[in-house]
């Protein structure tokens, strides 16, 4: 049974935008090893917090969508709160809602894009 | 009597207020889901100091009341909103 998922991290600043990709390679290959399929991911960039978290006043955001089997969060979870790189995470389990919104938002952007070329 | 009745004054003109009615505004614009990502969006239901407004005040039905708190205290683990300030608008 597969469910959707989301899933956002924000990870220190100090970290050099190669360091940043692989952190992300890190957590995609985990959903990907575990049966996860990636719907969709959006890198968010820099991005101020609206307050300070370990000290810090900006983190990267990343954000994937998945689809897994519940088991699988639980590992997810682990890894990030072992990862000294991210400072803050939240798994979320989409209702049908949230599925329509984040597809008609993407088809929204994709239409944009179209547009801009 | 009779008189006297009619002519009672104010020492302030009375103020009758034309009561607007309030809506549910996903109700009304039929949304389904509020995205916790969204902060702008969730910020017209917070006060200056980025406490949540009460459904008296912003009309919210309850169902949508409930996903709104929701999705703010979402938003304010992942610092996209505060969890308290001064002026936030």
């Amino acid at each position: 049974m597969l469910n959707p998922y989301e899933t956002v991290f924000i990870a220190t600043p100090v970290l050099s935008e190669a360091q940043i990709k692989e952190a992300v390679k890190k957590f995609k290959k985990i959903i990907t090893d575990n049966k996860g399929k990636i719907v969709h991911e959006e890198n968010w960039g820099l991005r101020k917090l609206a307050y300070p978290i370990q000290k810090k006043s900006t983190g990267f955001y990343y954000l994937i969508e998945f689809q897994a089997e519940g088991a699988l969060i639980e590992k997810l979870e682990v890894e990030y709160r072992r990862d000294e790189r991210i400072i803050r995470f939240l798994t979320f389990k989409m209702d049908k809602y949230a599925v329509e919104y984040s597809e008609k938002k993407r088809k929204q952007s994709e239409s944009e894009k179209k547009l801009e070329e | 009597m009779a008189q006297n009745e009619s002519e009672i004054r104010y020492l302030t003109p009375p103020t009758v207020e034309i009561k607007k009615k309030k809506y549910c505004r996903f109700k009304k614009n039929r949304i389904k889901y509020v995205d916790y990502k969204d902060p702008e969006f969730l910020k017209k239901f917070l006060n200056e100091q980025g406490k949540i407004l009460p459904r008296r005040l912003t009309g919210t039905s309850l169902k949508y009341q409930r996903k709104v708190a929701q999705s703010i205290k979402r938003a304010r683990h992942l610092a996209l909103l505060p969890y308290v300030t001064d002026m936030l608008k």
